[in-house]
């Protein structure tokens, strides 16, 4: 496979794949992030509960953070809202002929999603109620 | 391109890969189903949004035992939930886990590794599985 072509993650970023290329990195990006993160938050809430480790109060102090939570949000939305997406077009194929029509849509969907999200997280962030 | 006729037989790529769509699909209807119960459940007026979206994101009454919800055990903490948790506890893991097995054989490409990778991701796929059950029925 080509997997000795050494091409570098810049050079890789301007292949004309576009955005669909960037939604497929992302994806994969994202899901890597979701293991570690969320497998993280599992075994230090189990250590936490169990022995009150101080390195596990750290890791969840920093997950439940209102900072932490605005990238959080953003890996787990993008990763649904794509995710749906591939899900649908492979179920109907027929509409593959629009994938970059399905995936401005994907986006039209995720701003206003995530720019909720961050709102209510700064406010609160801000004015201190969590 | 001329026309061709693909054969996909029932390997264990394919079935991942049909896999890997119903059970994205299928955590999306779980966490509907945790949020509109939550509501059903009085969640409007018991619980705050974080709250919310703990419940939403796993059901459990651990996950939701710092907010003010008077009685977790009525209605919170039920076997329908153990149900809905050990059902999202599995599709999320085995998604998980197969994402990163098709992420890292991707890198890794043919190799000697392949087999041990794949076998170690099974191992942690099936550790993650007993310890969840495991803490889900006993919690």
């Amino acid at each position: 496979m080509g997997l000795n072509r050494r091409v570098g993650f810049f050079a890789g970023l301007k292949y004309h794949g576009g955005g669909p290329m960037w939604a497929w990195m992302l994806h994969r990006v994202t899901g890597l992030s979701m293991i570690l993160f969320v497998g993280m938050h599992i075994y230090a809430s189990f250590f936490m509960q169990q022995t009150g480790s101080d390195a596990a109060i750290f890791i969840n102090t920093v997950y439940e953070s209102w900072v932490f939570q605005i990238i959080v949000t953003f890996i787990v939305i993008f990763h649904g809202l794509n995710g749906l997406r591939i899900a649908i077009l492979d179920i109907w194929p027929q509409f593959q002929t629009f994938q970059r029509e399905a995936l401005w849509l994907q986006w039209f969907i995720f701003i206003p999603v995530y720019g909720l999200t961050v709102f209510i997280l700064i406010q609160r962030g801000i004015t201190g109620i969590y | 391109m001329s026309s061709r006729t693909v054969h996909p037989g029932l390997s264990f790529e394919y079935i991942m890969w049909i896999f890997t769509r119903i059970s994205g699909i299928a955590l999306f209807l779980l966490a509907a189903i945790g949020v509109i119960s939550a509501f059903a459940l009085g969640a409007r007026t018991q619980v705050d949004l974080p709250t919310l979206v703990r419940w939403t994101f796993f059901p459990n009454p651990n996950h939701v035992v710092n907010s003010n919800i008077p009685d977790v055990t009525l209605g919170w903490a039920t076997a329908f939930w153990q149900v809905m948790q050990i059902l999202i506890v599995f599709f999320g893991a085995t998604h998980a886990f197969n994402g990163l097995r098709v992420v890292s054989e991707d890198f890794i490409g043919q190799s000697i590794l392949r087999p041990f990778l794949r076998g170690l991701i099974f191992l942690l796929w099936l550790f993650s599985m007993v310890i969840a059950v495991y803490v889900i029925i006993f919690s």
